[in-house]
Formats: C-alpha cells, structure tokens, sequence
C-alpha cells in the first residue's frame, strides 16, 4: 500500500510521511491541514470503510495528540493507518463528511481525550455527560478519578486505588508516565 | 374468648405485625434494576428452572410505582446512579433493596472513575449479594433472608419500615 494514490496534486504527495512498515502494517502520517484532502483521495482509491478512530496522549511531547485512523479497503483487501499530530488546543478536522461512520468516534475522542474537531457537526460528548469538566483517557488524568459534582444530573467521587485488589505495579520505563495508582492530589487541573 | 367447638380450626390468634408482616414477604413485587450481566442471573432466576415465584416475587414490575424491592442488578455508573436513586424514590413505602454482585454492592472490579463503589451510597441496602455474578440460588436466598428480615420487623401499622 506504499504506491501513493493515483491523482492527488504533487503538494499532496509531499505532505505525506511514509511511516516505517510493521509486520505488514503500512502508515502514513500527514499533517493535519492535509488531512481530509488526503483522506477524500484515499476514499476515492478504494478505502472505502473507515474501521476505526481513536487518539494517543503522548504526555509531555508536543503536539501532544496523535489522531489514528484505520482504513480498509475491502474488495483489494488492503490495510492503511493514517496518523496525524495535534497540540493541545488545535483541533483536528473532522472526516465525518467522507465517512459518516467518523461521527461518533471522533465525538468519543473528544470525550475521553479532548481532542477537538473542528467542522463536526454535532460535537457532544458520547459516554460521560455534558458538563463533566474533564477528559478521563488523558495521561495526566488520575485513575481514581476526580470529584465532580453536577446537581440533578450526575456526580463522582474518587476511587481510592492504594493498596486495591487491582492495582499492578508499573513496569520500571513506564512509572513516570502511566498513571496507575498516583493519586488525585498531585495533579491540579 | 371462650371455647367454641364450632370455630375451632378457622380462627388462627397472632399479632398485627406478625400478620402485615407474613403478607408483605409472600408478595414482594421486585423492581428489576438490570444494569449489566446481573440481570442475566437474575432473569434466570425468574424463569422455570429455579422460579422466583415459589416465594411470591415472581411480579417483575418496570414501573417504581409498583414495586416495593429493588434488585439493582449490575454496574451503577455515575451516568445511571442520579437514575437509579430516582427510581428508588419514585417506589412507595415500605420498600428494601437487594444488592445484587459485586459492583452493586463495592463497585467490584470496576476501581474507577466511571463507577460509583456501591449503591449504598446513595439507597439503604438491605441485603448484599456476594458473586460476580451470583448464581440464582444466590439471589433466592438473599430474597428468604430478606423474608426473614420483613417477617421479625415491628411497627408495620404506622407504616414505617423498621430494623428487627
């Protein structure tokens, strides 16, 4: 899936980074003005079923964001990521004008990351409700949760972890950014 | 009263509350609060093989308004908890709850942000169900123990749902 698409302007082509291929996984990354001009292409090609989206908190690097896509094409049986980078505050355009299927997973993404999108067309969060002041998928976000307080409509309250049946602990390279048992009190939002 | 032959057998002599109180066990009407794989259990329970209608609660009734026992039966969400305690206001007095699994009664394996730790955060439990989930034996003995507890309660007559 490394041949580039048949007829996309030259400056198309050169947006395009060429990932390095994994186990027969082939991504592309491009920068994220590019990206549905890219993407209609690509739909164009043959991807024509858009398996999934979701977004990567890399904590500490910016752009901070990473939005994956998954393209399919099912009648060539071909595989194609398309990756692109986001700081925290940009907001990524929305493919939910090629794919329908994109509303909701980018609605989730916004949910639980806080990635925007821009030009969706109903931008609201998906599993917590609306007025839930954080994004609970964030790096920074601690596992036992935050308190938040909604009256009529919802609450929470933390979880304390510490000492839990379910806590593991974390492998040696990983402690300073997985969340795992840190408690709330060392993050302030 | 004195003896009479004619009588003997068809007057049985007890308690107000013993007798409001034997009434109220043999029909409790159950609110089935299914929130997740509980609810499989528990609709198990309710059918042929182990038939929650031998102790009267077979009414499975999805109107709060009807029932006087909610089984919260599953995960409680903090998206469905505000849900679930207004479910459990809407049901007249007298009322209990089981607690049925893990999650309902702790939160169970769910640790997390998303899951309130128990629903007796916010509903008084009267019985909790151990099991992830419990099998339907379980949930009928945590119904006769609940029995027990309706049968040895006191003050029925002022309406008031009190401890044995």
């Amino acid at each position: 899936m490394n041949e580039v698409a048949a007829d996309p302007s030259a400056d198309l082509v050169s947006a395009v980074k060429i990932l390095p291929e994994f186990r027969g996984e082939s991504s592309w990354e491009v920068p994220k003005e590019k990206l549905v001009e890219l993407m209609r292409a690509l739909k164009k090609e043959g991807m024509t079923y858009l398996v999934d989206i979701t977004a990567v908190d890399n904590h500490g690097e910016d752009p901070r964001f990473e939005m994956v896509y998954e393209l399919c094409d099912l009648a060539a049986r071909r595989h194609l990521r398309v990756k692109t980078r986001v700081s925290e505050g940009d907001a990524v355009p929305s493919v939910s004008s090629i794919w329908k299927g994109a509303d909701w997973h980018e609605r989730e993404a916004w949910d639980m990351v806080g990635v925007k999108i821009s030009g969706h067309p109903d931008l609201r969060r998906i599993l917590m409700w609306d007025g839930y002041p954080h994004h609970p998928l964030r790096k920074d976000f601690p596992l036992e949760g935050l308190p938040t307080e909604m009256p009529d409509i919802a609450f929470t309250a933390k979880a304390p972890l510490e000492g839990g049946p379910f806590v593991t602990s974390p492998a040696p390279f990983s402690h300073e950014r997985e969340p795992r048992a840190r408690p709330a009190e060392e993050k302030s939002l | 009263m004195g003896y009479n032959s004619k009588v003997e057998g068809n007057i049985v002599l007890t308690t107000l509350d013993a007798a409001v109180g034997w009434m109220r066990k043999n029909s409790l009407w159950p609110m089935p609060m299914g929130l997740a794989c509980c609810a499989i259990e528990l609709m198990a329970s309710a059918s042929a093989r182990f038939d929650i209608a031998r102790f009267g609660a077979e009414v499975m009734r999805f109107s709060p308004r009807q029932s006087d026992l909610m089984i919260v039966a599953g995960t409680v969400t903090y998206k469905m908890a505000l849900a679930t305690k207004r479910i459990w206001d809407q049901m007249a007095e007298p009322k209990w709850c089981i607690a049925m699994g893990a999650c309902a009664s702790t939160g169970g394996m769910y640790r997390s942000y998303a899951v309130l730790q128990g629903i007796d955060h916010l509903v008084p439990v009267d019985v909790y169900v151990s099991g992830c989930p419990p099998r339907p034996e379980a949930v009928l003995e945590a119904l006769m123990k609940l029995q027990d507890k309706i049968a040895k309660s006191r003050g029925v007559v002022l309406g008031q749902k009190q401890a044995a």
